[in-house]
């Protein structure tokens, strides 16, 4: 797998990403499972909508925490590992 | 200066964390006679199943609570006619829905309406993976034809496909053959759960479990098998779920009493697990008490919570924190106090119990036929005596 910017991410089918009041978090749920996000993996999946290139979700995250300097290599170390787990696919 | 968290009336004594996993139990009615089935032996007594109306009232305080999974399952639960107002309901709330299901009387028309109606995830389970044998122990002779129609029809409609197979001495030899016919299907997890031994299982124990040469080599066949999707780049993911009668230390049953899941049986009756009616607990019901209550404040869920609880050998033991003495029932089952520590610890006085039924496994010859089929006639010689 690259991790050429240009490829846009999408949520494996059947995976729903969704805020957890009572958790106080980001979570994925998938078939009788749920993972709960720390902040960054919930920023990170939070953009990721099947249409914004990898490119587009680092440019709008940098834009959001500008103090964070360049996040792409964070962007693309999380979903390489979300797509090892199979929670995301790449396009 | 009251926040809505501090008016809450209930007192939580132990501290518990919020049920994330609610599972629907909406009938114990079923048109498969399973010999392995976890229902109670006794659950043609049940009267009155929930009304509609309550049930939404479960699913609305549930996920006031936080629960985020929610299972519908049985019995099956197709039987039910409001299904699918439950899973429009379950959808608005924001809850994951998982339909666990033998597949009879489902419909390609039900499968996508359930879709529609915003339903997550399908659950077909299988018997076997030929018909002979799936129709042998289903007791019912169209089941295996009608149950790859309808995974081909869930895998159709787009929603992720979970296929279910419960793995005994029965079947255990076709472990092969079970995860070819998965990969043909187009899975995406595959779970070859070994029978555990509750209500019919348990009744059946000698009849189903397999030997420790038979799981050996099934594990095998596992592995080989995993590394042959790994290099293929398949996604579908294989969970073997190996039975603890073949362990020394106890499973983290339901990961500590009350502590994630909450079962709702389908007369209302809440219990921290599907098995735990067999106790000798009073357990409250959704009838009489608020679900916040129940979970947080009720002596039924408190009961075996933390571990003060606790006899010897648990009580000084270093592992305790992590398998918090095992499974309640099954202690229960085995030595008949539930508060004992689960027999299939080695440290356990009890231990013997399971080292004969694996002696026992060894020689069984018991047929299929031979197993008490899980129906109504048979249930109801569990409780008129």
């Amino acid at each position: 797998m690259t991790d050429s910017v240009a490829r846009v991410p999408r949520l494996r089918p059947g995976f729903r990403f969704q805020w957890e009041p009572v958790q106080d978090c980001y979570v994925l749920l998938y078939p009788e499972g749920m993972v709960k996000l720390n902040g960054s993996a919930g920023a990170i999946l939070n953009e990721v909508d099947g249409q914004r290139s990898v490119a587009d979700i680092v440019a709008t995250l940098e834009q959001q925490f500008p103090d964070a300097g360049s996040l792409e290599g964070d962007v693309n170390d999380f979903l390489r590992d979300a797509c090892q787990q199979h929670w995301i696919e790449m396009s | 200066m009251t926040s809505p968290e501090a008016a809450k009336t209930v007192s939580n004594p132990n501290k518990a964390g919020p049920p994330l996993w609610l599972l629907a139990e909406l009938t114990y009615r079923c048109p498969l006679q399973c010999p392995y089935c976890s229902n109670p032996l006794d659950f043609a007594s049940t009267e009155q199943e929930l009304t509609t109306e309550e049930w939404v009232g479960v699913l609305r305080q549930g996920r006031t609570m936080g629960a985020a999974q929610l299972g519908f399952s049985g019995g099956e639960p197709l039987v039910r006619q409001d299904l699918p107002e439950l899973i429009a309901e379950a959808r608005h709330l924001g809850y994951y829905s998982n339909l666990i299901t033998s597949g009879l009387g489902l419909s390609e028309a039900k499968v996508n309406a359930f879709r529609d109606a915003g339903l997550d995830h399908i659950q077909v389970s299988f018997q076997a993976s030929d018909p002979e044998l799936n129709n042998a122990v289903a007791g019912s002779r169209k089941a295996f034809d009608q149950k790859l129609a309808m995974a081909r029809a869930v895998k159709e409609a787009g929603y992720p496909m979970v296929l279910n197979f419960v793995i005994h001495r029965h079947n255990i030899h076709q472990m092969n053959d079970i995860m070819a016919l998965c990969e043909r299907l187009g899975a995406d997890y595959v779970e070859l759960a070994t029978c555990q031994y509750y209500g019919w299982a348990f009744k059946n124990r000698e009849g189903l479990m397999p030997s420790r040469a038979q799981l050996e080599k099934a594990e095998g066949e596992v592995q080989a098998y995993r590394q042959q999707l790994a290099a293929s780049g398949s996604a579908m993911k294989l969970i073997f779920v190996t039975p603890d009668y073949y362990e020394e230390r106890p499973k983290a049953c339901m990961n500590g009493w009350g502590s994630l899941f909450l079962t709702v049986a389908p007369d209302g009756t809440a219990l921290p697990c599907h098995s735990a009616k067999l106790l000798p607990i009073d357990f409250p019901n959704v009838r009489d008490m608020e679900l916040n209550a129940i979970w947080y404040d009720s002596p039924g869920f408190n009961h075996y919570r933390g571990d003060s609880w606790m006899p010897e050998p648990c009580r000084s033991c270093d592992e305790k924190g992590k398998d918090f003495g095992g499974c309640r029932c099954q202690a229960y089952l085995l030595t008949g106090n539930a508060d004992n520590a689960d027999p299939v610890c080695s440290k356990s006085s009890h231990h013997d119990r399971i080292l004969a039924a694996r002696r026992a496994a060894d020689h069984a010859t018991a047929g299929i036929d031979e197993l008490t089929y899980r129906n109504a006639d048979n249930s109801r010689l569990f409780f008129r005596g």
